[in-house]
């Protein structure tokens, strides 16, 4: 497939302006500031483009609501926060094609009627944060940001806001409370974002990948663009692939792919042809699947109907050499770590599970500890505030479901026996 | 208190901003710069600079991990240990760190060379096991490649 967001990377210099609109960037702004703001929603709603971050709203419906909104100003939110552990998709964009970014985002504040942007950075990217002032500084000599974009009396300004190392402000009522300067801790459903957001106004939320889409959608038609993948979910996607795979990386593909192609064909298959044992398809919050379950397809619509969730398509390959009760337990621990503390099943839960899933891993595991397992994460289950502890919970299910004989090793043998590996 | 210059700085970023408790992330991050970690003294400069109450000043930069509330050695390791490192050895790593250099994760070593955190995923999974030395990326580690790396950080 022919690449759109991760086009010119091998270039050395493709963060550079000049070599981004010698490749034909900015055009696709310009095109659109000779049509007309209704045509880049015409085109987005035509597209069926789903957002990235991962919940896969459908693009144009989130805008309509925020154009239906009369308060003006709306801001515009570039989610870059990217922490979602697997994940490094949006990386290659912030630091190797910033202005596809910075394109894609005039093109929305524009069609949206928001004259003010902000890329939510995570603080763990200090290197794309270097890249992506350099790239705003060059945008607003070369009159792509400003009040006066390409002399049509269009304005649109952007900046960088770094988070600090926290998962939660990935979230978007946690990262709108982040860029307000307070703890990043999610705000109530209604009123929503895209009605009452940053500084009570308008927001409109949207992933790095998301916004890059914009110029694609422009340049090819919203038609054209549908028909790429899914039928459901369409475009091109990033899959950052990591883990027990020959080569792990970041892969540009149509979405709907089947993971299993994913693995074998692109990122060459489970490294030193080990035996594959589990994958985590989009990201460690999302459910684990065993082997027998990888010949699924790679989008929003399907991917809940093998078992798991698309998530931020980050795909952690495991091979047989890898403790299932382990990854739990590491992956409890993160979200113990993450969690926000505003919610009790969240806060309470997350520190539970993470306990009990230690003392299975370290051999003083008990019987019953697996029932007490499911039964926290069912009592934690659509309780929480947000999805982190959701998530959290989810992750233990799936492991106990695709795994309990693992489990029950660890507590009959009183020791892991995959211990040496770590 | 800050000095002119620093002041004009956070002054730049408050302009970026429709109300200025807004600034408050970055002028931590500028704090930290100029005082090495977020002291009761450098929250307090904070505070004044953007005319914010202590309280909220302390409260926000509690929450963020990549705050620094005491003092930490010249170089800040950060080392992932989430599932893509740890599942490539990333927790061997850790151990080798500290009995190499000295120094134990939330920890600085006693020559006050380096500091080491253990991160949450610091992005660079297809290149596991990673980390952050200051500013600057390292990936694809071994205990050899640490060696190489760490020796040139005085
Ligand atoms: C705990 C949590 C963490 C999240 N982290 C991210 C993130 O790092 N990046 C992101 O784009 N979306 C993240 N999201 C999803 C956002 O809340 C939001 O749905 C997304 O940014 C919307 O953009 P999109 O419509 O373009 O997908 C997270 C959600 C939750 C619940
Ligand atoms: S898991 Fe270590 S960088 Fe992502």
């Amino acid at each position: 497939m022919e690449k759109f967001l991760l086009k010119n990377i091998e270039n050395p210099d493709s963060a550079d302006i000049n070599e981004y609109v010698k490749a034909g960037g900015y055009k696709n702004l310009s095109k659109v500031l000779e049509s007309g703001p209704k045509e880049v929603v015409e085109e987005v709603k035509k597209s069926g483009l789903r957002g990235r971050g991962g919940a896969g709203f459908p693009t144009a419906m989130k805008w309509s609501f925020a154009m239906a909104d009369p308060k003006f100003p709306k801001y515009l939110m570039c989610n870059a926060d990217e922490g979602e552990p697997g994940t490094f998709k949006d990386r290659p964009i912030l630091e190797k094609n910033p202005h596809l970014l910075i394109e894609g985002m005039v093109i929305s504040g524009y069609a949206l009627g928001s004259e003010y942007g902000y890329i939510y950075l995570r603080g763990e990217y200090p290197e794309a944060n270097d890249i992506l002032n350099a790239a705003i500084r060059q945008a607003y000599e070369k009159n792509y940001l400003g009040d006066n974009i390409n002399g049509k009396g269009v304005r649109f300004h952007l900046s960088v806001h770094q988070g600090a190392g926290a998962y939660i402000c990935g979230e978007e009522t946690a990262l709108i409370e982040s860029i307000e300067g307070k703890k990043g801790q999610p705000r109530n459903k209604p009123p929503f974002p895209v009605n009452v957001g940053a500084w009570s106004m308008p927001t409109i939320v949207n992933n790095v990948e998301t916004l890059s889409n914009l110029p694609y959608i422009i340049e090819i038609g919203g038609e054209a663009y549908s028909r790429i993948g899914s039928s459901e979910c369409p475009g091109p996607k990033l899959f950052s692939v990591s883990g027990h795979v020959e080569r792990p990386g970041v892969y540009e593909l149509p979405m709907g792919i089947s993971l299993k192609d994913i693995i074998y064909n692109h990122a060459g298959g489970i490294k030193d042809n080990a035996k594959l044992k589990a994958v985590i398809p989009g990201g460690i919050s999302t459910p684990v699947l065993p082997p027998d379950s990888i010949d699924c397809a790679m989008d929003f619509v399907s991917m809940p109907k093998a078992g798991s969730m698309l998530g931020s398509g980050a795909v952690i390959v495991m091979d047989d050499s890898v403790c299932m009760v382990r990854v739990a337990y590491r992956a409890l621990k993160f979200f113990e770590h993450e969690s926000c503390g505003k919610c009790v099943p969240c806060r309470e839960g997350t520190d539970w599970l993470r306990k009990v899933l230690e003392r299975i891993e370290y051999g003083k595991g008990t019987e019953g500890d697996i029932e007490l397992l499911s039964d926290i994460a069912e009592i934690m289950s659509g309780k929480t505030f947000c999805p982190l502890g959701d998530g959290a919970a989810g992750v233990v299910t799936a492991m106990i479901k695709h795994f309990r004989d693992e489990f029950e090793e660890h507590i009959k043998n009183r020791k892991c026996s995959l211990a040496d590996s770590y | 208190m800050f000095n002119e210059t620093v002041l004009k700085e956070i002054e730049e970023i408050k302009a970026k901003y429709p109300e200025r408790r807004s600034a408050l992330l970055p002028s931590l991050y500028i704090a930290q710069r100029e005082f090495g970690w977020l002291s009761h003294e450098a929250m307090e400069c904070v505070s004044k600079a953007l005319n914010v109450p202590e309280a909220m000043v302390r409260g926000t930069a509690s929450f963020y991990s990549m705050y620094k509330h005491k003092p930490v050695g010249r170089h800040v390791i950060q080392l992932c240990t989430n599932i893509s490192c740890m599942i490539l050895g990333a927790e061997k790593l850790v151990d080798f760190i500290g009995t190499r250099y000295e120094v134990q994760p939330g920890g600085t070593s006693p020559d006050n060379r380096f500091s080491l955190v253990i991160m949450e995923c610091i992005g660079a999974c297809g290149t596991a096991p990673a980390m952050l030395v200051n500013t600057d990326f390292h990936e694809n580690l071994s205990e050899k490649r640490i060696e190489e790396i760490l020796d040139k950080y005085k």
